[in-house]
C-alpha cells in the first residue's frame, strides 16, 4: 500500500520519534522522490496468451531495474487476473488506479475487454496500453474522441494489419511456389476478427484467391468435425484462420481427422512455445502469422528476450510477452521523456515513442491516421512474421528466413503444385 | 455421404457420453448422490492424462492407465472430504442431507476446476489417439480413434454389467440401490458398498475424461458443461436407470450431432436441452426410470 509522506507542518507537530521521521520523509519529498513507479498489468492469467502479458511484464520490470530503473526510481509491475472477465477487469483498473496509485495500465488480449477498459483510462486520466487486443475499435474511438480516449494506445498490430501480413504473405512466399486460388475463412466470433474478416474478404481477391465461404464459429466450439467436414466439400485451396480464443482443439481434431487443406492464417495460440506439446504434434505444418518469435531476429533485442523468458518461464512466449515487455520498456521511455508519470503529460510524451522493441520500430500513429495510437504497420516499422511449427520448432518464413528453409506441410494437407 | 458421416459421429459422441452418464446414475441409483463434481472429475482424468503423456514421454495407453487413476483419486477425494463428511454430520437435518451433497459436490467441482486452470490454464489438453490414422467406412474418412473410442466403451459397459448381474459383488450393489436398509439389516455393510460404488464410478468418469482428451480435447472450462450434458442425459434416461442413461445418451448424442451438422455447432446443445425440459413435463421420471 502506498506512504504518502506527511505536509511537514502537521508531522513536526507530533511526538518526537514520528516527527523526527516524518520531517525526514517531508525533506525528501520536496527533492527527487525515490518512491517506486508502479504500472498495473491486467491480464487472463489461465490463458497461454493472457499468461504472456504478466510474465513478459515482469521479465522487463526486472531488466529495467537491474539496469537503474528510471531515473532512479525503481520500476513496480503489479499483476491482476482478470479471469478473462470484463467485469472483473474493470474492478481491477478502478483498484490500480484508486487503491494501489499505478500510473499506468497494460494489459489484456482479449478485444471486448480493452474495450471495456478504454472509457475507464478517458475517466481516471491514466494512460492504458493494450498489448494483445487486436480490433481497431479500439484506435478509432481515439481518432473519433480524441480529447477523452486519447489515454488509450494500442501496442498491437490492429487486425486489418494482421490480415495485410497473411495476404502479403501469402502473395510473396507461397504464391511463388503454390497454386493458392480460393479459399474459405474460418475465425471465431469475437470483436477482434469483425475487422480482420472484413479485410481478409478485401485483401484475398486483390492477390488472386476466391473466398468461397466465410465460416464464423462461436469461440466455445469444442466440437470442429462438422465445420472440417463442411469446408472439405467445398474445396479450397487454404484455410485462411482467424482464431485466439480456441487453437488446440481445432488444430488437433484437423491432424486427427487428416483434413486436407492446410490452414494458414491468424491463430494466435500458436504462437507460443508451448503449442506443439498442448497439441502432442498436431501443429505440425499449421502456418500463423506472429508478430515476433523464438528464432525470427527482428531486431537485436528479440532473441535475448526469448530467452531470458525461456529461462525463466520454461518455454518461448506466447505474442503478448513481446508485446508487453516492448510496452513496459516504451512507458518507461515516455516517463523519463516526460519527467513526470501525469497522466495528460505521458500521453503526450507516450505519442513520440519512437523505440526499437522485440518486435521492431514501435511508433504511433498520430490523429491524421483513423488509427490514432495503434502501431504503424510497414517494412519500416513492425510487419510481423509469418511462421509455421516443423518438427516442434517455430520457423520463421516470412518476410525474412533462414537460408535453407523450406516450407513443410503433412503428407495429408498439401497445397497445390501450380 | 453426410448421413454417413454423421452416424459415425454421432456413435462415438453418444458412446462417450454413455460412459460418464452409466457412472452418474450408478452413482445416484446405490448411493443416492448426484455428483456435480462429475465434470471436473472428467476434466482431472484428461488432464492427468496429458500430464503424464508429456511430461514423462508415456505413451498413450501408460497416459490413459494415469488418467483412470486419477479419476479415481479424485472420486475418493470427493467420497472422504465431502459426501461422507456431509452424510455423517450430526448438524444436518437428514431430510436436507441430500441438497447439501449436491451443494458440497457443485462447489467442490468448482474448486477442482480452478485448481486445474490454476496450475494448468484453461487451455484445452489433448492426449495422442490410442491408435492414429484414419479409415475409410461407407466412403467416410474416418479417424480410427473414434472406433477404438466406441469399442471401449462399449466394451467396459459391458463389463460393468456383469459385473452388476453375474458377480455377488454387483448383486450387493444392485442390491444397496433397490433398499439400503433391507441390505444393512441381512449383515452387509453397507460403507463398504459404498466405496465399491465410488471406485466403480472413478473408473468410469477416469475413463471417460480419458477419451474425452483424445477425441476432442478436454478443458477446465468445460467441467460444467460436461456435468449438465450427463446430468440431462441422466434425467431423460431415468435417475437410477443404467439401461436409461444409454438410451439417453445415445439420442442426446445423436441430436446434438445433427444439431452441429444441420444447423450449426454453436446450437448443439439446445434441442437436447429443449427435449429435457418436455420430458419433465411429460414423464418426470424419464424414459425408464423407476423412481
Amino acid at each position: 500500500m502506498p506512504d504518502r509522506p506527511p505536509s511537514t507542518s502537521s508531522a513536526c507537530r507530533g511526538g518526537l520519534g514520528s516527527a523526527v521521521l516524518a520531517c525526514v520523509l517531508a525533506a525528501t519529498a520536496h527533492g527527487q522522490s525515490k518512491e517506486p513507479i508502479k504500472i498495473g498489468i491486467i491480464s487472463e492469467e489461465s490463458a497461454i496468451a493472457g499468461a504472456g502479458i504478466s510474465r513478459g511484464a515482469q521479465v522487463a520490470a526486472d531488466a529495467i531495474n537491474a539496469a537503474g530503473g528510471v531515473d532512479g526510481r525503481k520500476l513496480e509491475v503489479i499483476l491482476y487476473d482478470d479471469h478473462s472477465s470484463a467485469a472483473d477487469a474493470v474492478r481491477a483498473f478502478q483498484r490500480a488506479v484508486s487503491q494501489d496509485k499505478v500510473v499506468a495500465v497494460i494489459g489484456t488480449y482479449i478485444s471486448e475487454i480493452a474495450l471495456a477498459l478504454e472509457p475507464w483510462a478517458a475517466r481516471s486520466h491514466v494512460p492504458f496500453v493494450t498489448t494483445g487486443a487486436a480490433t481497431n475499435e479500439i484506435s478509432k474511438h481515439v481518432h473519433d474522441d480524441y480529447d477523452k480516449n486519447k489515454f488509450t494506445f494500442h501496442e498491437y498490430l490492429a487486425s486489418p494489419f494482421i490480415s495485410d501480413a497473411v495476404c502479403d504473405g501469402l502473395k510473396q512466399l507461397f504464391q511463388p511456389q503454390f497454386s493458392i486460388k480460393s479459399a474459405v475463412v474460418l475465425s471465431e466470433d469475437a470483436a477482434w476478427t469483425a475487422p480482420l474478416d472484413a479485410e481478409y474478404l478485401i485483401c484475398l481477391p486483390k492477390i488472386g484467391v476466391k473466398v468461397l465461404d466465410h465460416i464464423r464459429f462461436s469461440p466455445d466450439t469444442s466440437d470442429f468435425t462438422p465445420l472440417y467436414n463442411k469446408i472439405e466439400g467445398e474445396k479450397p485451396d487454404v484455410i485462411v484462420t482467424g482464431i485466439s480464443h480456441v487453437g488446440v482443439q481445432p488444430t488437433v481434431q484437423w491432424a486427427q481427422q487428416q483434413v486436407p487443406v492446410p490452414m494458414i492464417g491468424m491463430s494466435s495460440q500458436a504462437t507460443s512455445g508451448t503449442f506443439w506439446k498442448d497439441t502432442n504434434g498436431a501443429a505440425a505444418g499449421v502456418v500463423t502469422f506472429a508478430i515476433a518469435a523464438d528464432g525470427s531476429a527482428l531486431t537485436p533485442k528479440t532473441q535475448p528476450f526469448v530467452d531470458s523468458y525461456a529461462k525463466r518461464f520454461g518455454d518461448a512466449p506466447p505474442y503478448t510477452g513481446f508485446t508487453t515487455f516492448d510496452a513496459v520498456y516504451t512507458m518507461a521511455e515516455a516517463i523519463k521523456r516526460a519527467g513526470t508519470t501525469d497522466g495528460e503529460k505521458l500521453v503526450a510524451a507516450l505519442e513520440k515513442t519512437d523505440f526499437v522493441g522485440t518486435v521492431g520500430h514501435v511508433q504511433f500513429y498520430g490523429r491524421d491516421s483513423q488509427y490514432t495510437h495503434a502501431m504503424k504497420y510497414g517494412s519500416e516499422y513492425v510487419t510481423g512474421i509469418l511462421l509455421q511449427w516443423q518438427n516442434g520448432k517455430q520457423v520463421t518464413l516470412w518476410p525474412k528466413a533462414a537460408p535453407q528453409t523450406k516450407v513443410s506441410f503433412p503428407a495429408f494437407a498439401r497445397l497445390k503444385q501450380p | 455421404m453426410l448421413g454417413t458421416q454423421i452416424l459415425i459421429d454421432g456413435f462415438a459422441i453418444s458412446a462417450l457420453y454413455g460412459l460418464g452418464a452409466v457412472g452418474f446414475t450408478l452413482m445416484f441409483g446405490v448411493s443416492g448422490v448426484l455428483n456435480l463434481a462429475h465434470g471436473a472429475t472428467m476434466v482431472v482424468a484428461a488432464v492427468a492424462a496429458w500430464v503424464v503423456a508429456g511430461q514423462y514421454a508415456a505413451n498413450p495407453w501408460l497416459a490413459a492407465v494415469a488418467g483412470t487413476a486419477a479419476g479415481v483419486v479424485t472420486a475418493f477425494a470427493t467420497y472422504y472430504l465431502v459426501v461422507r463428511p456431509i452424510q455423517r454430520s450430526r448438524s444436518v437435518p437428514p431430510a436436507e442431507k441430500e441438497i447439501f451433497v449436491l451443494t458440497g459436490t457443485l462447489l467442490w467441482g468448482i474448486m477442482i476446476q480452478e485448481a486445474v486452470a490454476y496450475f494448468y490454464t484453461d487451455n484445452p489438453k489433448t492426449v495422442r489417439p490410442l491408435i492414429a490414422g484414419v479409415m475409410q467406412i461407407g466412403g467416410v474418412r474416418t479417424p480410427i480413434n473414434e472406433l477404438v473410442i466406441a469399442v471401449i466403451c462399449w466394451s467396459v459397459i459391458g463389463l460393468l454389467w456383469l459385473l452388476v448381474n453375474r458377480s455377488k459383488a454387483g448383486k450387493v450393489l444392485l442390491a444397496a440401490s433397490i433398499n439400503p436398509r433391507a441390505l444393512g439389516i441381512l449383515g452387509f455393510e453397507l460403507s463398504r458398498v459404498y466405496l465399491q460404488v465410488w471406485a466403480i464410478y472413478g473408473v468410469l468418469a477416469g475413463i471417460a475424461g480419458v477419451l474425452l482428451a483424445t477425441f476432442l480435447g478436454a478443458s477446465s472450462a468445460q467441467a460444467s458443461q460436461l456435468t449438465a450434458s450427463a446430468f440431462s442425459i441422466v434425467v431423460l434416461g431415468g435417475l437410477g436407470s443404467v439401461s436409461g442413461s444409454l438410451l439417453a445418451a445415445y439420442i442426446v448424442g445423436y441430436l446434438e450431432t445433427l444439431t452441429a451438422y444441420l444447423v450449426s455447432p454453436a446450437y448443439r446443445t439446445v434441442p437436447a436441452l429443449i427435449l429435457l425440459v418436455l420430458v419433465i413435463y411429460v414423464r418426470p421420471r424419464g424414459l425408464l426410470g423407476r423412481r
